[in-house]
């Protein structure tokens, strides 16, 4: 069962019940605090780096090319997985798959438990995933599993995951993998 | 009639110059007009650059659906049609929306439950749609009366539903619905509601700001759910077979999609804060023992008690919530310090405020909850039935 964050006793958490919601413009949410975006990305990075199986989990906003910015960050995310040593596991889109899915290959937003628990995956990185399906994804994330979280969004971000990025858009995307970098040689990686 | 392809980055399809919401409803310059209900919603909609309508008549919001109507007769509005029973309307609605339509549309007592399961579905979805529900009673024998019984049936809907106390708060109440549902966090439903014919039908002055200006445009690339496409068709995500079934990862989905729905609705707070001013707006003494918490023309008769009761020598205060989802908690507990009477004065038979004010104050203050005085079948509530209310509690046996 989840161990980590605000929501710890319940067993299907929303943290907006814990009276936790989005960071404001600027700041990022590691579990219920707000901190500066820098401190959160030092912390992710160190988490990806440490956390056994660490995973990147790239959306439909990133995996098609419907736009620059969209190809720009799919090359730094694609970098950002070799800084972190990371594997990536898609979220293609939300269709329907018959007759199962296949979490080694993918990862489903109505059941991402299934592909945390088949990997053994204790750090994992959303991103250029729809909002809503982050939210609902993350919410069983953390009640079925003990895998830390984190939300790299391009909107408001999600009080779910155990820490959240918002308004992370590509100039952001390099921020992060500097700094990242930074973090694994501090840590002699 | 106005076309998509019309759009600039500056101006509308009609020509308005596009502002921010903070524009619009704070800091443009404002002239005074002489509006009832109806006729002011045309106003706000002909302001908020809507794509979509879609109409139905029923009494009491006939009126205000057929003058969204003639925005789209003037240009103002993308496109406007009638469904074929509310039930239809409601899933036009859904349709609109699910397309990247900001779309808007107006209901009444029975209509409202005809279109019932369209509700859970719009929240269900996240469209960021707005229904304006010009409340009156439902039951048999059939009445237009105004009467906000249905709003009790929409409370779990996972609408975030909103309430206007009059034509000026139904102005700027339904623009910055707009706004706060449209917000990437939290982009549900809202359900902007008004008491039937008291504010409808009822003319009052309003401040207005000039019509050559509106709200930009809704960005549905912004939305929590992909927009629908060829690619990607509606309920796609509702087909998933492990989500049908009924085993434990359908358990874990269901009830996880169904916190997110509730968790966005509490997501809407700051913003409802910044737009409507605060979530709860308070008048009289400060310092009173005995407060009314209201919403809607409640809150005006509260009022006029209020300052009848002022003229006793017995302080009070009107706590009036302008959002009924989220509810506002904390902003009501503080507002009830020192409180010792509290009266929900209500337009409607089952008191479904009182039971709202009683789940959130159980065990959280002392003060003594009163349902009433209660009203239904659209009768009035005049300030005199609340002061008897009052007078019958703190001077028991003598009456006001």
């Amino acid at each position: 069962m989840a161990n980590q964050g605000p929501a710890y006793y319940s067993p299907y958490p929303a943290a907006t019940y814990e009276g936790v919601i989005t960071p404001p413009e600027g700041k990022a949410l590691l579990l219920e605090e707000i901190v500066d975006e820098e401190i959160a990305m030092r912390e992710i990075a160190k988490v990806m780096l440490t956390k056994e199986n660490a995973t990147i989990f790239p959306g439909p906003q990133v995996l098609y090319g419907f736009n620059e910015e969209a190809k720009k960050k799919a090359t730094l995310i694609k970098e950002m997985s070799e800084i972190l040593n990371a594997n990536m596991i898609p979220m293609y889109d939300y269709r329907p798959k018959y007759p199962k899915i296949d979490a080694e290959v993918e990862i489903n937003p109505n059941h991402p438990n299934l592909t945390i628990w088949h990997n053994n995956i204790k750090a994992a990185i959303f991103i250029g995933v729809h909002c809503h399906y982050a939210n609902v994804a993350l919410k069983m994330v953390r009640s079925e599993t003990d895998c830390y979280t984190v939300a790299i969004c391009g909107l408001s971000g999600h009080e779910d995951a155990m820490a959240t990025l918002r308004d992370q858009h590509s100039s952001e995307l390099e921020k992060f993998n500097k700094i990242a970098r930074e973090v694994k040689k501090e840590l002699g990686l | 009639m106005s076309k998509i392809t019309d759009m600039t980055d500056t101006h509308n399809w009609s020509g308005q110059r596009l502002v921010t919401a903070d524009e619009l409803l704070f800091e443009a310059p404002r002239e005074k007009h002489f509006m009832t209900g109806s006729e002011v919603l045309k106003e706000a909609v002909k302001r908020c650059t809507v794509d979509a309508s879609v109409s139905y008549p029923i009494t009491p919001q006939s009126e205000a659906a057929h003058l969204i109507g003639e925005l789209w007769a003037e240009g103002y509005v993308g496109t406007y049609f009638r469904g074929e029973n509310e039930f239809g309307v409601m899933s036009e609605v859904a349709g609109c929306a699910m397309a990247g339509a900001r779309t808007i549309t107006t209901t009444s007592g029975p209509g409202t439950l005809r279109a019932m399961e369209n509700f859970a579905q719009w929240s269900g979805t996240r469209i960021p749609c707005q229904l304006i529900l010009m409340a009156r009673g439902i039951n048999s024998p059939l009445t237009i009366q105004p009467d906000n019984l249905e709003v009790s049936y929409m409370l779990e809907t996972g609408c975030q539903i909103w309430y206007a106390e009059n034509v000026q708060e139904l102005f700027d109440m339904s623009i910055a619905a707009f706004v706060v549902a449209e917000k990437p966090d939290v982009h549900v439903p809202i359900i902007t509601v008004v008491d039937g014919f008291f504010v409808s039908h009822t003319r009052e002055a309003v401040m207005l700001p000039a019509d050559d200006i509106a709200l930009f445009p809704y960005e549905p690339y912004k939305s929590p759910l992909p927009p629908i496409d060829s690619e990607t068709p509606p309920g796609r995500f509702l087909r998933d077979p492990f989500v049908m079934k009924s085993n434990y990862i359908s358990y874990a989905t269901h009830a996880s999609w169904q916190f997110e729905i509730r968790s966005a609705v509490e997501r809407s707070r700051p913003y409802a804060e910044h737009f409507l001013d605060g979530l709860v707006h308070t008048t009289g003494s400060e310092d009173a023992e005995i407060a009314f918490v209201t919403c809607g023309t409640a809150s005006h008769q509260a009022k006029e008690a209020e300052r009848e009761l002022m003229k006793l020598g017995i302080k009070s205060k009107v706590i009036k919530l302008r959002t009924i989802r989220p509810f506002p908690e904390e902003e009501l507990i503080t507002a009830l310090e020192g409180v010792k009477h509290i009266f929900v004065p209500e337009f409607n038979v089952v008191g479904w405020l009182e039971k709202e004010v009683k789940k959130a104050l159980y065990k959280k203050t002392e003060a003594d909850i009163v349902g009433g005085p209660r009203v239904a079948g659209g009768m009035s509530m005049p300030a005199e039935a609340i002061i008897k209310e009052v007078m019958e509690k703190i001077n028991p046996g003598k009456g006001a």
